[in-house]
């Protein structure tokens, strides 16, 4: 396999065929701020953050760079006016979940994203699916996963897997951009009342709100 | 049914077929789509059925039943062959006088005809009525011709003739080549030419490739796929296997919404009887070519009809999209190189096959060839599925077939495109609809909703609708997409309850150029295009809601009071007992007041309110007037004169 | 739901992982909701893991984790019924039988859900239960069809 000569910020990078823009510029020395990416993980693409520009026959487009394969010849920017206000705006839209989040802190100051911009909803979990994946791709215990979808997409333990796997292992405790809050936090409630939450029926209220769509969806069964 | 192992078995099948039939036969042809099953066309068919028997017709009348007609406004439909008198909104009741009648005695029966509204004339031919005169049904017409649980139907009117053509006469490259020619695009949404699609994964040096059909037909207010799939999904299935044979693929998937239950058992009835007549499966028609289809049932994800989300869904797992750097042609379901493409646009290549890429080019524009078939309703008078030649003005589609907006009301927007689509103003009726005219205008083609608003749709509400139906459909993978969305959609309903703020605008626009630029997917990407477009052409109701808390289509609830005019109200009660929430005081001889604090502003008072007395409001942005003194409340009535 | 009844259900589709939303759809169907012990025998069966199982079956819609009503109301909010009034038929809905779309009262006499199309727009605002459609509903006549059910 030959190698690929790109531009990355104005620099000549050689890259191996099969890696991502962020693999070739980190290879580098160029740095593209992430969330969801892992290298021991396969590329995932949610936070968005590590959006490039790409030049192809003259003609600027937006990227993403983890999932993005490098190609012969094309100029990458990793900073822009454009780059910079969305990264800020994406900053900005965690910050209503997870605003204590020292890595979200750190980026914001570079970006100068304002982490009161919207309302605040702090649920702490960004979605960045770093513990999930790393439960699923590198532990192979598959404790933990995703439920739901769009805005009400949440992680959730397994607990028959976690009581016998979590303890011991907490290694996605350390991923979490939020600084494992929120994955102790799911845990802990999967751990502490598993049977409760098993049998909806003997809740007595089905309808009731603070059940809200949690309940109706079902969820209080599996989490 | 025997298999047919060859072309020429497969037309001698034919001619003995249409032979057998007699042309002069009577067959009474029912309707029985989704829209005309729930307006009872089941009963009407048992009634049908039962009155033949009835009147000893049995060996002289053919009943049929057949897929979607189109013109669901006026459902259930009959038509009665070889006349072709054309009825509509027939009820079991009508059924005797029909078969009598009409079957029997060979008279038309007036009430039950159409009439034209422009000329106050009956009309006996569907042909002449304006909905289907101005319409081009190139692919939606044999709809009415053929019951789908049927092959035979199928075969009748030239079924399976383009696969035997492609599998003897044409090589798989000359079948993509005549596609590319055709300028086939894409009537899922994104309009991509099929044929580039279909050469891709032909190229591609993969041994396992896939073709899929989309038939997961989300925006809400569209039906077009789920009735061709209903009403004639031989015509898919042979486009499915055509594609197959050009690119190579030995395996196909339908991936249809479970929501749609007789399209499910439409389906898979068609793909049991292809196969034992050999359309499908190993050795087809004798040319050495395998092809099966699996039809795999979507459990409802609006995002699944985005390519990618489908593919991942038929691994069977949560349909999140994936990444499109290479496309899904190359590498597609199981890393396979998969020609994904909607119900409508295989539907398309039977016709282009069997009549050459000359013969389909001369319909539509230079961008736009063929047909496009569109949902047409919302505020129309005739509501129902059309197709017209690509280039049609929206204006025509809008008047001429769908004759206008009902209740003297004023038209204000039509919406095309689905959520991810836009709503274009009067000045653009002209638009001839096109992929690239559409798209230019602020909107797009989509998969061919048209949703027709009037003076009395708020099209802020509208931006905020799409967004909370996005807002519920998203995966919630991205970022710019879920939690653009979830911003997007609050400020949009704080806006829609009087709650906008200066500065709203500008943020809207602000967290849509992050979602168009950064969300992965097509769902993601085009969320702000119902914002977008709404502000572009009606900047105004914007405005309007948030500096002076109004509503100017006087729709938006948290924004408008009811109000009784005190001058009008004649005290006739229906409005205080009709009113769910008991909010009306009214009373004998009483003027009517409406108690603000419980009314629910449900709109009942205003709707049963006699016309001739037109004594209930709708305000917005104003205060409600004080209630009328106690005292003042009292009508004398004038003694009826004797 | 017995094992031996989901046992015939992943046979049917011949154990593949990859039928996993179809067989819970099957199931799905027959039994109206999806029980914890179904879910893990077909885990069980499949090999798959409960993480994936649990995403699906709060991913799509079709899917529910706790028993229905006798009746399921289905109410339009497509564009179509949306703009001809569809969200007041909701609201009176939602007032009558004092559950919100997604829920199940305590009775268990209604579920009520929204949904996108019901492919008769000529019809709409649209209201189905269980399976019968009540087309051009207005607000008001809502309390009068659902007093037909018990």
């Amino acid at each position: 396999m030959s190698d690929i000569l790109l531009t990355i910020d104005g620099k000549e990078v050689r890259a191996k065929q099969d890696m991502t823009l962020l693999e070739a510029a980190r290879s580098a020395g160029i740095s593209i701020p992430t969330l969801c990416h892992h290298e021991k993980l396969e590329p995932y693409g949610a936070c968005r953050l590590c959006i490039v520009e790409v030049e192809t026959r003259g003609h600027p487009r937006i990227v993403v760079s983890c999932v993005y394969p490098v190609e012969k010849d094309i100029v990458v920017r990793t900073r822009s006016e454009k780059i910079d206000r969305i990264r800020k705006m994406i900053l900005e839209l965690q910050m209503a979940h997870a605003p204590d989040s020292f890595i979200l802190q750190d980026l914001a100051t570079e970006y100068g994203a304002d982490k009161d911009r919207f309302e605040k909803e702090p649920s702490f979990c960004i979605h960045c699916g770093l513990c999930v994946r790393y439960c699923a791709e590198v532990k192979k215990k598959n404790a933990v996963g995703f439920v739901d979808r769009g805005i009400r997409k949440e992680i959730s333990f397994i607990p028959e897997i976690a009581s016998k796997e979590c303890w011991n292992c907490k290694e996605c405790f350390e991923l979490c951009p939020t600084e494992a809050l929120q994955a102790a936090y799911v845990l802990i409630e999967a751990l502490i009342s598993p049977e409760t939450s098993f049998k909806p029926e003997e809740d007595g209220d089905r309808t009731k709100g603070d059940q809200d769509r949690k309940a109706r969806k079902g969820l209080s069964v599996l989490a | 049914m025997s298999r047919i192992n060859s072309p020429a078995e497969l037309e001698a099948f034919r001619k003995n077929l249409i032979s057998a039939r007699d042309p002069n036969k009577t067959c009474i042809t029912l309707c029985s789509g989704s829209a005309c099953h729930a307006s009872g066309s089941r009963e009407v068919a048992a009634g049908i059925q039962e009155e033949i028997q009835k009147q000893g017709l049995s060996d002289e009348v053919e009943f049929r039943r057949t897929g979607c007609h189109g013109f669901c406004e006026r459902g259930p439909i009959i038509v009665i062959h070889p006349e072709e008198i054309c009825y509509f909104q027939i009820q079991p009741e009508d059924v005797p006088e029909i078969v009598t009648e009409t079957i029997k005695g060979k008279k038309v029966i007036e009430r039950l005809l159409y009439t034209d509204p422009a000329t106050n004339e009956k009309i006996v031919h569907e042909s002449d009525i304006p909905f289907y005169k101005n319409q081009g049904r190139i692919v939606f017409g044999s709809n009415v011709k053929v019951d789908p649980k049927n092959i035979d139907d199928y075969l009748a009117i030239g079924g399976y003739s383009a696969l035997a053509k492609a599998l003897s006469d044409m090589t798989p490259d000359g079948v993509v080549q005549e596609v590319k020619k055709a300028n086939l695009r894409g009537r899922g949404g994104g309009g991509f030419p099929a044929g580039i699609k279909w050469e891709g994964s032909r190229n591609a040096p993969d041994e396992v490739k896939y073709v899929i059909v989309n038939a997961d037909e989300g925006d809400p207010g569209a039906y077009m796929d789920r009735s061709l799939l209903e009403g004639n999904p031989h015509s898919v299935l042979e486009g499915l296997t055509i594609g197959a044979y050009a690119i190579g693929a030995h395996e196909g998937y339908i991936y249809v919404r479970q929501e749609y239950p007789l399209a499910v058992e439409n389906v898979n009835i068609a793909i049991r009887q292809a196969e034992e007549c050999g359309f499908l499966g190993e050795n087809i028609l004798g040319s050495g070519f395998d092809f099966v289809v699996k039809v795999h049932r979507g459990a409802g994800a609006f995002v699944c009809g985005e390519s990618t989300a489908l593919m991942t869904a038929l691994e069977g797992r949560a349909g999140e999209p994936r990444p499109k750097y290479i496309r899904s042609n190359v590498v597609g379901l199981w890393g396979k190189p998969s020609v994904l493409n909607n119900v409508e646009t295989w539907a398309n290549v039977p016709l282009i096959i069997n009549n050459g890429a000359d013969w389909f080019t001369q319909f539509g524009t230079d961008g736009s060839k063929g047909t496009k078939i569109f949902s047409l309703v919302g505020k129309i008078t005739n509501t129902g599925l059309v197709e017209v030649p690509m280039g049609t003005p929206l204006r025509d589609i809008i008047y001429k077939i769908g004759g206008g907006i009902p209740g003297g009301k004023k038209f204000k927007a039509v919406q095309t495109g689905g959520p991810s689509g836009g709503c274009l103003p009067e000045e653009l009726l002209d638009l001839q609809v096109g992929f690239d005219e559409l798209t230019k205008a602020g909107s797009m083609m989509g998969s061919g909703g048209m949703i027709i608003m009037d003076e009395e749709t708020c099209m802020v509400d509208v931006a905020r609708y799409f967004l909370e139906f996005l807002t519920d459909e998203s995966c919630g993978k991205c970022v710019p997409c879920r939690e653009g969305m979830r911003q997007m959609l609050k400020i949009l309903t704080n806006i829609t309850q009087g709650k906008g703020k200066e500065g709203d605008i500008e943020l809207l626009e602000e967290l849509s150029e992050t979602a168009i630029e950064a969300a992965l997917c097509a769902l993601g990407k085009s969320s702000p295009n119902p914002f977008l477009s709404t502000l572009k052409y009606f900047r105004d109701e914007y405005e309007a809601h948030i500096k002076e808390n109004r509503c100017p289509a006087l729709s938006c609830k948290e924004l408008i009071s009811y109000y009784i005019d005190p001058e009008k109200c004649k005290a006739c009660t229906v409005c205080a007992r009709k009113c769910p929430s008991e909010a009306i005081i009214g009373g004998k001889n009483l003027i009517h007041i409406i108690d603000q604090e419980k009314c629910t502003k449900c709109g009942t008072c205003l709707e049963v309110c006699p016309s001739r007395y037109q004594a209930v409001k709708k305000i917005s942005g104003e205060p409600v007037p004080p209630p009328i003194p106690e005292e003042a409340r009292t009508i004398a009535r004038k003694k009826k004169q004797q | 739901m017995d094992t031996d009844r989901i046992d015939q259900i992943v046979d049917k589709h011949h154990g593949e992982p990859s039928s996993l939303i179809q067989i819970l759809l099957d199931i799905q169907t027959e039994n109206s909701w999806l029980p914890r012990e179904a879910l893990e025998r077909v885990a069980e069966r499949l090999q798959v893991p409960m993480t994936r199982i649990q995403h699906i079956a709060t991913f799509y819609k079709a899917f529910s984790l706790v028993p229905k009503g006798r009746h399921q109301i289905h109410i339009c909010v497509g564009t179509a019924c949306h703009v001809r009034g569809g969200s007041r038929v909701l609201d009176t809905v939602e007032d009558l039988t004092g559950i919100k779309p997604g829920e199940t009262d305590l009775d268990l006499k209604f579920s009520l859900e929204t949904v996108n199309c019901l492919g008769c727009c000529a019809l709409g605002p649209v209201m189905e239960i269980d399976g019968k459609t009540h087309g051009k509903m207005a607000p008001a006549q809502t309390a009068d069809v659902l007093k037909n059910y018990d």
